[in-house]
């Protein structure tokens, strides 16, 4: 009877299933108990009410509006906020960058391959962190001081204290041009899914596009708005006016599009080449310029096999601007380490910030994965 | 009526070869077109813009070894202060008449290196051969025996640190990458959901984010007497980083051993286990080694990032080197030569993969 059990494989995987299971049970309940323990002997109370005590902190810069005397919660909005925009800026401009690090790098042209060649290369072999210490460093050591400040272009600065640039400003009833400018990206989603359904002229779509943020701009200029140009200007030690990027704010993006357009130029590349030499010979035959082939045919397959990497590509960009706390940008990270130090309360902090970060990765593979269904060849 | 093949006709096939390329002239392979022109041209400035001045500030207006620490005040990169702070961004604050033996274990990461790099040695022994050297490091390093002074973690810093991270790393996660990779293709359910959990969990983070549970959580998850230094833990967060990753490419192996393969296994009666570690694995890693080098090579630029729990590396002490009031703040100068040393090691990573790629594809061996 024994025996039988111990030969039937059935029971054997469910006994191993089984001891498996109650192991790692075990374990977390170990590690659980450890952490009660040693939270009680430090004093620590676990719950969430510290989220709703004032940070007493300052945050250097933000895109939405924060004070000390804000909730901790909100710091921790603030600082995922910033995640979000320097990885939106970083994806974006790497992006652009990439595809033409990538083109040049397939370039037939031995001066632009090389160049790209040798960019590709060196960036790739150095570690990102390195690449941003060195642009923070340039930035805050080699620059000008404010009274020395590079000026290339009428109205803008670039001085250790960062980049001015002119600023437009609005008076009136601004948020006219918000209203008008959803409406706006609204009626685009919906011109898209319609000209899907029953097709829609171009020029028709971007007439539709326009129409409610001119009607709200018209609206706006009636309702008194008016727009000024705001220049930055030299008085005293420092300018005023203008807008400012900060130099952690520069030295991150600079940092971030040079180190990740080097690999998304090695996806386009790659999905470029691996689309077969026939096509360029077909799109030729067929009397296609080069460019017509590139956009028309080479570029829509390429498309299939660009996507999954560039979608791991995009993930680890906003993985990676956790790394945008070494040189002391207010980023996700950043204000949980500072939340952490402030407060104590470690373990709540840090589930916190792997929450958000399992989220971001979760919402972007999802999203990937359904643009890459919906431009996957379609097999019958 | 029948087409002829071209092997059945011979002088056909010798005319079908192509025509030896034409020589293009310099104008045919830059101005060939206006794209190419224009090409060219922004190629031509860009270079034009950056390399005299970059050549202007790296050699002409350099202040070499030896030069004055005043003379850094003016332009030009300041390579005097590398020289002087070699050995501090090399070893860190590592006792300095016992820097022998940090460079003793750089000589043997290097030893070890070499030794792996011809596939002809692969195989058990050269495992051993690893466990044997890594002992010899850390017992370097820690000292305590043979009359060496016992030198704390808290002291070691530097080159020696990025390359123990890195080996370590790679090294103590392969083995739960194997695990987890096999977990995640088991046919039995509670292995693969666990297998995939920590893969997916652990891979869907930051390696920040693992660096803070490692210095600030993992403190307060085990008992009150158990102390794990602040190097440990590091370690710790590197290794089960480097498992996710590598556990997804040794995943893209097996998922490349043909199935044939175990049902013959199992059909001439070889035990599972046996048959995991002869038959399938061998064959799955040797599919993936492309890859695995490159784990291997971000798994080395990863191990920059323990500077932010304020683990000495080769970056922190470079950083803390720059800070120096002696010397005009040469931060640029020092991440340069950090980010050089870098690159020479993962450069030859990745060129030696290359090489044993070409060496795959000629000889075909499976």
């Amino acid at each position: 009877m024994l025996s039988s059990l111990w030969y039937s494989e059935r029971a054997r995987s469910l006994t191993a299933q089984t001891v498996l299971l109650a192991a790692c049970l075990a374990g977390l309940y170990w590690l659980y108990d450890n952490a009660v323990t040693n939270l009680t002997a430090r004093g620590i109370r676990v719950g969430l009410d510290f989220l709703w005590r004032p940070s007493n902190f300052p945050i250097s810069e933000s895109i939405v509006a924060y004070s000390p005397a804000n909730t901790i919660a909100w710091a921790f909005v603030v600082g995922l906020a910033n995640t979000l925009y320097i990885s939106a800026i970083a994806i974006v401009l790497s992006t652009l960058v990439g595809l033409v690090v990538g083109l040049g790098r397939r370039s037939s042209n031995p001066l632009t391959s090389g160049v790209t060649g040798a960019y590709i290369t060196v960036i790739r072999n150095t570690p990102l962190i390195v690449q941003l210490l060195f642009w923070y460093a340039i930035a805050t050591t080699a620059l000008p001081g404010p009274r020395q400040a590079l000026n290339p272009v009428g109205g803008v600065f670039i001085s250790l204290r960062g980049i001015y640039l002119p600023s437009l400003h609005l008076e009136g009833i601004t948020s006219l041009l918000w209203v008008g400018a959803t409406a706006s990206l609204l009626t685009l989603a919906a011109g898209l899914i319609y000209r899907r359904r029953r097709g829609l002229a171009v020029t028709m779509l971007a007439a539709i596009t326009i129409a409610p943020f001119v009607l709200a701009l018209l609206a706006f200029v009636a309702g008194g708005g008016r727009a000024a140009v705001s220049v930055p200007e030299l008085t005293g030690f420092n300018f005023t006016g203008g807008m400012r990027l900060s130099s952690e704010f520069t030295a991150l993006i600079i940092g971030f599009v040079v180190y990740t357009s080097a690999y998304i130029g090695e996806i386009i590349r790659g999905g470029i080449d691996a689309v077969g030499k026939g096509q360029w010979e077909a799109g030729r035959a067929i009397g296609l310029r080069d460019s017509q082939t590139l956009f028309h045919v080479i570029i829509p397959q390429a498309l299939r096999i660009i996507i999954p990497p560039l979608t791991t590509q995009y993930l680890s960009t906003v993985k990676n601007t956790t790394l945008a706390l070494a040189v002391g940008y207010p980023e996700f990270g950043l204000v949980v380490g500072t939340v952490i130090n402030q407060t104590g309360q470690a373990i709540e902090s840090i589930i916190i910030m792997l929450g958000v970060f399992l989220t971001i990765s979760l919402a972007v593979s999802l999203f990937m994965n359904w643009y890459n269904r919906r431009v996957a060849l379609v097999q019958r | 009526m029948s087409i002829a093949t071209l092997s059945e006709r011979p002088e056909l096939s010798a005319a079908s070869a192509p025509p030896p390329a034409a020589r293009r002239t310099l104008r045919q392979i830059f101005f060939a077109d206006l794209f190419s022109s224009v090409l060219t041209v922004a190629t031509g400035a860009l270079l034009i813009a950056t390399v005299p001045a970059a050549i202007d500030w790296a050699v002409l207006d350099a202040v070499w070894p030896g030069g004055d620490a005043r003379l850094c005040q003016e332009q030009g990169a300041c390579w005097a202060f590398i020289a002087d702070k070699l050995r501090f961004i090399l070893f860190g604050v590592y006792p300095p008449e016992e820097q022998w033996r940090p460079l003793l274990v750089i000589g043997l990461v290097l030893g070890g290196v070499l030794m792996t790099l011809s596939p002809r040695l692969w195989g058990t022994k050269l495992i051993l051969g690893w466990g044997v050297l890594i002992a010899a490091m850390l017992t370097l390093m820690w000292g305590g025996v043979f009359g060496m002074s016992v030198v704390s973690t808290n002291r070691w810093g530097g080159l020696p640190v990025t390359l123990l991270l890195a080996v370590l790393s790679l090294g103590l996660g392969f083995p739960f990458a194997v695990v987890l990779a096999l977990g995640r293709r088991s046919t039995s359910i509670v292995p693969r959901i666990l297998s995939v959990l920590t893969i997916e969990v652990v891979r869907g983070l930051p390696l920040v984010g693992l660096l803070f549970v490692a210095s600030i959580l993992l403190p307060l998850l085990l008992p009150a007497g158990w102390s794990i230094d602040k190097l440990g833990r590091t370690l710790a967060a590197l290794t089960i980083f480097a498992a996710a990753y590598l556990a997804e490419v040794v995943r893209g192996g097996l998922q490349g051993v043909s199935g044939g393969q175990e049902e013959a296994a199992r059909a001439l009666g070889i035990p599972r286990w046996k048959m995991v570690w002869h038959i399938i694995l061998p064959q799955a890693i040797q599919k993936v080694i492309p890859p695995l080098t490159n784990t291997a090579i971000v798994m080395v630029k990863n191990t920059s990032l323990v500077l932010i729990v304020g683990v000495f590396d080769m970056l922190s002490a470079g950083r803390a080197a720059a800070a120096d009031p002696a010397w005009p703040a040469p931060y640029a100068e020092t991440y340069l030569f950090v980010a050089t040393m870098y690159f020479i090691i993962c450069f030859g990573i990745s060129r030696y993969s290359l090489w044993l790629e070409q060496r795959v594809r000629e000889k075909d061996y499976r």
